[in-house]
């Protein structure tokens, strides 16, 4: 089980004791659904530890986790055992509301299927979590024109999502991602539902922001995505079966 | 800590329900609003012509008619019976000073009262000037009550009910004319105005004719009272008032003050509060059968509510995971409910005022006796406040479960949900 080896060689989990905590710090978590019947046993003893500035890929056939795993570190969903520390603040015991200030503060989603809401344009789409999270007007307003700046899209801000390519509508999801400056992006299949071009670019920006400093994780099932990130964690059955850098030369 | 204005740009945002289906759900509280404004209002009218028609009697009089002893006193037997003589009123005047107004009242049934060639039976009362104070008789323009003259001399002058009035007279004037009571010529002198009275003791005010006591006794020959009717000077003074009535006929009759059976009495201050007690349950009854049907159009939004609840699964998932509290994805729809229901209110009592003030212009103008009970239906204040109460709750409660449902639903379930 002791394959926890990061990309710089060195066991993760145990982070220098001076330095900034570690983004995700998983301890033997388990996840088990209870159907009635029968007890689903989803994660079996995880132990996971994301630096910050990391760029992680978490990679598995269906069935192996990997989603219900997305929701525990996107804070969707809560470990029946183990603990979890996102950012420094362990979540296993939160209640509905703090989850929430949780998700608003450190983690930025983006989603395959982009979850823009259809009926407001994509600058109120992306203003939505600066107002869950109590920024006020002039704050707001400067921090959205800046993220479409970012992303290439100043020119669409006032569009509809339906308005938009499949590009242009998962950059301004990553925009929103973005929004609350979050300690994790995480990012579930994000090419999934794009041609390859598109998907291209896409990753690029993932890249980008790699490259700036931000923590990722991309979870996916196309082996050649996870190889432009820097380092890869396979599931299988609940259980955490390979987890290295990306060797660069392959 | 929730932002008002916040889920109020969250409800603007999300606010767009199918237009059909949205305006079905208004037009069905539209209706039940209509039905409780229409319902209250009649009920309203109701009791407001309840109130009156039981004040047409007379207002906090009480009518005395004597008893038979209950208990042996001053050795008297129990049983006996008691009359009352024209003589008792003067000495309730004159022993009483609770005593406001007082008038003897006399009876007979079957009379003939004639003009022209018309004859009916009609009862004849002789009574004191003060009668038409006491029993709220107020004459119609042109005419006059009995005085004091007409009983001190005697007079052949008779004051008709406006029943008695429209079968003798028709539309014609009859202030003036003379009509014969039992063959005997009288002059008319007054006609009761038309008046709404709900309660009476000797058949209703507008079949009598009505002449002095003195006049009464002298083509009758009786002596003996059916009767009197009294007031106290001021409504709380009628227990006293009572209690004083046994004292001093007790006194002059030879019974126990406390022989309930000696004296029976009609206080009128109690039935008029049952009265207006029967006006106010008709009034709630209306109201619950209002509220019903308002319900129904609760059920509609609650249902449409739902639907939306179920429609949005995947936004309201997606703000979860933008890090939206659960007062942020209720409020909205509770705003939203709150909306709906706002509307549909707003028409309903629109219209209702409209349908009410019609309806009392239609119950003003009409002769029908039905419509004339019924009463003028009324949009009181105490109506406007009952259906915005009961719209508000409806409402609240129509987006508090639907949306209470929303914010249980699993983040991650709401963001896989098609």
């Amino acid at each position: 089980m002791n394959l926890f080896v990061g990309r710089n060689g060195k066991k993760n989990g145990q982070a220098a004791p001076s330095g900034p905590p570690p983004i995700i710090d998983m301890r033997g978590l388990r996840k088990v659904y209870d159907t009635g019947a029968i007890q689903v046993e989803a994660l079996r003893g995880i132990e996971l530890v994301v630096q910050p500035r990391e760029f992680v890929a978490i990679v598995g056939p269906s069935g192996s986790g990997k989603s219900t795993l997305l929701n525990i570190v996107g804070c969707l969903d809560v470990p029946s055992e183990g603990s979890y520390r996102l950012d420094g603040e362990e979540v296993a015991e939160l209640d509905l509301d703090e989850l929430a200030d949780i998700r608003n503060r450190k983690v930025g989603f983006v989603f395959q299927s982009f979850n823009l809401l259809p009926q407001i344009t994509a600058y109120e789409n992306v203003e939505m979590p600066l107002l869950f999270k109590g920024a006020g007007a002039r704050e707001r307003r400067e921090r959205v024109e800046w993220l479409f700046e970012q992303v290439g899209l100043a020119d669409r801000m006032r569009h509809k999502p339906t308005e938009l390519s499949g590009g242009q509508m998962q950059r301004v999801a990553i925009a929103r991602a973005l929004a609350c400056e979050p300690a994790l992006i995480l990012a579930d299949e994000p090419t999934g539902n794009l041609d390859t071009s598109s998907g291209q670019d896409i990753m690029s920006l993932f890249e980008q922001l790699a490259e700036k400093g931000h923590t990722l994780v991309l979870i996916t099932h196309d082996a050649a995505l996870a190889r432009r990130t820097r380092r890869i964690v396979r599931l299988q059955d609940g259980l955490i079966v390979e987890d290295g850098p990306v060797s660069r030369a392959a | 800590m929730l932002r008002l204005g916040l889920v109020w740009k969250l409800f603007r945002r999300a606010a767009h329900i199918q237009r059909k289906r949205m305006a079905m759900t208004v037009a069905a509280i539209a209706w039940g609003t209509l039905s409780i404004v229409l319902l209250l209002s009649f009920g309203e009218g109701l009791k407001r012509n309840f109130s009156r028609g039981s004040r047409g009697l007379g207002e906090g009089i009480v009518v005395v008619w004597p008893g038979s002893t209950g208990i042996a006193y001053a050795g008297f037997p129990q049983g006996r019976n008691l009359t009352f003589m024209p003589a008792d009123v003067p000495l309730l005047r004159a022993s009483i000073p609770e005593l406001g107004l007082a008038s003897a009242e006399m009876i007979r049934w079957g009379n003939n009262v004639a003009y022209g060639r018309k004859t009916f039976s009609k009862p004849i009362k002789g009574v004191e000037p003060t009668y038409g104070e006491l029993r709220n008789q107020i004459p119609e323009p042109g005419g006059r009550f009995l005085n004091e003259r007409d009983e001190h001399e005697k007079r052949r002058v008779a004051f008709l009910g406006d029943n008695v009035k429209r079968e003798l007279f028709g539309e014609r004037e009859a202030v003036g004319e003379t009509i014969l009571i039992n063959q005997a010529p009288f002059t008319v002198i007054g006609v009761m105005a038309k008046k709404i009275q709900m309660g009476a003791y000797s058949g209703m005010d507008q079949d009598h004719v009505l002449m002095p006591l003195s006049t009464f006794r002298a083509i009758t020959g009786r002596t003996r009272l059916s009767d009197f009717v009294v007031r106290a000077r001021t409504p709380a003074e009628t227990p006293e008032l009572k209690r004083q009535l046994f004292e001093v006929l007790g006194g002059k009759y030879r019974f126990d003050p406390e022989d309930e059976r000696a004296l029976r009495m009609w206080d009128t201050l109690e039935t008029q509060k049952v009265t207006i007690n029967i006006g106010l349950g008709i009034e709630i009854f209306l109201g619950m059968i209002g509220a019903l049907t308002l319900l129904i159009g609760g059920v509609g939004v609650a249902n449409i509510m739902f639907a939306v609840v179920k429609h949005r699964t995947r936004e309201i998932g997606v703000q979860m995971a933008m890090g939206a509290r659960r007062s942020y994805v209720l409020g909205p729809l509770v705003v939203e409910s709150l909306f709906l229901t706002a509307v549909g209110g707003g028409i309903g009592v629109a219209v209702g005022v409209g349908v009410v003030q019609l309806l009392a212009l239609v119950q003003s103008k009409s002769n029908s006796d039905a419509l004339q009970f019924l009463g003028a239906p009324t949009f009181s204040p105490g109506v406007a406040l009952t259906t915005i109460l009961l719209l508000g709750g409806i409402g609240f409660l129509a987006g508090f479960f639907p949306a209470r449902r929303a914010v249980s639903i699993q983040p991650a379930a709401a963001l896989r949900y098609e």
